[in-house]
């Protein structure tokens, strides 16, 4: 741990990365108590202002605070990043270590099934889906988690492959610990790190697919503010209103790079070695 | 050779068939009725008569194995039925319309792409730590980091509305039909330049960082160090034999990179307003046009199964040692 520490601050990338992340999370948190204006309360004598001292980043169509707005967009693009890295977790771990630790047929299904669901543009599987369902919130986080969750599966049936040969585990098989014991207690502890930056670099692509969603307008849903959909409002205005139109974007651009500059510094400090299996920055919408 | 283009064939065929039941799942197992959808907001007793009707026609009161079993008996002569919208269109001619654009554009950003990602790649590598290699690091950290709906954004705010240079969106211009043929494939290009430009934005961090890495891999060898010591020129060392062998892993890269790639027409396609296979699955996601959305997501798929296909024999061609050994995982 300290010399987890120790590398990781050395990497000042990361560092920076780290104290935006963590700076975002306390903005949304306080996005009540700091948004200066009511972000839903519609003003028609200000109708797309431009940025100014009362307005530090304009008005939208109705007249509410584009500020404001991305504040509370914040809440969201947050929350549905870190929901929906936690179901694709969930499922990637249950069923990877399933496969790596049993092996045999059940892991030629279960590697079969993430073949299968990769194979699906996953913007289209998406869109299939999201068509059908009344997209709110938990919604979005869901189906994100649900159709996220192949590269952990992988990676953690990776591991046990490597791991469940070690000598520990096969003293704690002897020994007649049962089969979840021995995945839950002394595998799964040992494939921590490769996860953790895994669901790090998750994080970042999963604001980008909820960001991609709302834009196209089949994401969240107005009156909610989130990045995306100010950004498909501000579409509409593209000729008259610039602010609504970079703003918001800058917000995901500087959310996902510092996610991934986290994610990657993380993944050096714990084990330079992962550099080339656990890892590639997380974050393409596709 | 023959033997392993054959086995993975033969492997394609059950995410075939996995692709046409989960197309199929999907929609089924949604809440909500897709022909009640479409006359939820009328008058009761009619929209009672015309639902029923509805079923009926597209053979929905059968039990659900039943109309799997007929819509894969009709998939496979081709036939994927009418559109729920007014118009009626087979969506077999309506995805033939749009599947060539989308094609198009796909093959397009790839040819782009590694065009400029295999020297990126390979001079950062040669390069390490050099300046250049730093800045394409910084590019790639913030390509991997731009929405590219939002790079379209900015791009048409400073080309189309304040320079006016490019076209806002779709592929022809207004007057498309009274420009001369030479005209007409200009325009046409004027009108693809941003939306190529954007979709091979963010393929091309991904494509030199992996570039990049593979180099960095293959120079560090002892048989490049016998080449340098044979005294090859640098120039042949790292073109020749050392690009060779970096170039094997892109080949995989490309082949799973694809569904990506072709999923980002979605955006790109919605943005700039063209007419490919992306805009009308958004489209019929919003009119929730089942059929098509069914049909479109099984063309989709399969070819990105084809395109994988593709990818790994050509793999198994250019490196033996995969057809000998065991299966790649």
């Amino acid at each position: 741990m300290k010399s987890f520490w120790r590398a990781f601050r050395r990497n000042r990338l990361a560092v920076v990365g780290g104290i935006i992340t963590v700076c975002l999370a306390l903005l949304a948190l306080a996005a009540p108590v700091l948004a200066p204006w009511d972000p839903h309360r519609p003003d028609v004598k200000k109708i797309l202002a431009a940025p100014s001292g009362t307005h530090l980043a304009g008005t939208d169509q109705i007249g509410r605070d584009v500020l404001s707005r991305m504040l509370f967009g914040a809440r969201v693009s947050l929350a549905v990043g870190f929901v929906s890295v936690g179901i694709s977790a969930f499922i990637g771990i249950a069923l990877g270590s399933l496969a790596g630790y049993n092996g045999g047929l059940v892991d030629a299904v279960i590697m079969r099934v993430v073949d299968l669901v990769l194979v699906f543009p996953r913007l289209f599987l998406l869109l299939a889906v999201l068509a059908f369902l009344k997209p709110s919130i938990w919604m979005i986080m869901a189906v994100i988690g649900l159709t996220s969750w192949m590269g952990t599966a992988r990676l953690v049936r990776a591991e046990f492959l490597s791991l469940k040969e070690r000598e520990f585990v096969l003293w704690s098989q002897s020994i007649g610990a049962s089969g979840f014991r021995v995945i839950w207690r002394h595998i799964l502890p040992n494939a921590m790190a490769p996860l953790l930056v895994a669901m790090t670099l998750g994080i970042p692509a999963a604001i980008l697919l909820e960001s991609a969603l709302s834009f196209l307008g089949l994401g969240v849903q107005p009156p909610h503010a989130t990045w995306g959909n100010i950004l498909n409002e501000g579409k509409e205005v593209i000729e008259l209103a610039w602010w609504l139109s970079v703003y918001p974007g800058i917000a995901i651009l500087l959310t996902v790079l510092s996610y991934n500059l986290l994610g990657e510094g993380i993944r050096d400090a714990l084990d330079p070695r992962l550099r080339q299996s656990a890892g590639r920055v997380g974050g393409r919408v596709r | 050779m023959l033997v392993y283009a054959l086995r993975r064939l033969l492997l394609a065929i059950p995410l075939l068939l996995g692709i046409t039941f989960v197309s199929f799942l999907i929609i089924q197992l949604a809440p909500g009725d897709p022909t009640q959808m479409q006359f939820g907001d009328q008058n009761i007793e009619h929209s009672k008569i015309a639902w029923e009707q509805m079923n009926k026609e597209y053979g929905l009161d059968k039990p659900l194995h039943v109309q799997y079993w007929n819509w894969l008996s009709r998939l496979v002569r081709l036939d994927l039925s009418r559109s729920f919208a007014p118009h009626g269109r087979q969506v077999r001619t309506m995805i033939a319309e749009r599947l060539p654009i989308t094609l198009l554009l796909n093959i397009v950003e790839m040819l782009i792409i590694l065009a400029l990602a295999v020297p990126i790649g390979v001079l950062s590598a040669t390069r390490q730590y050099s300046s250049f290699d730093k800045a394409t690091t910084i590019f790639v950290f913030v390509g991997f980091a731009t929405p590219d709906f939002w790079l379209a954004l900015l791009l048409m705010i400073l080309f189309s509305v304040q320079l006016g240079w490019l076209p806002i969106s779709g592929l022809h211009s207004m007057n498309w039909e009274y420009l001369s043929f030479w005209q007409q494939q200009g325009d046409f290009l004027s009108h693809l330049i941003l939306p190529i430009t954007v979709a091979s934005f963010g393929g091309l961090a991904g494509f030199s960082r992996y570039m990049r890495q593979s180099m960095l891999e293959v120079i560090r060898q002892d048989y490049i160090q016998s080449a340098r010591a044979k005294g090859l020129a640098e120039r042949v060392v790292v073109g020749k034999h050392a690009l060779r062998n970096a170039l094997l892993p892109i080949v995989t890269i490309l082949g799973l990179s694809l569904p990506g790639l072709i999923g980002g027409s979605v955006i790109m396609e919605s943005i700039f307003a063209i007419p490919g296979m992306g805009q009308l699955m958004v489209q019929a996601a919003f009119e929730r046009d089942y059929p098509v959305l069914m049909g479109n997501l099984v063309v989709v798929s399969t070819i990105t199964l084809l395109a994988n296909l593709a990818a790994d024999v050509a793999y198994g061609l250019v490196d033996p040692r995969i057809r000998v050994g065991r299966r790649r995982r």
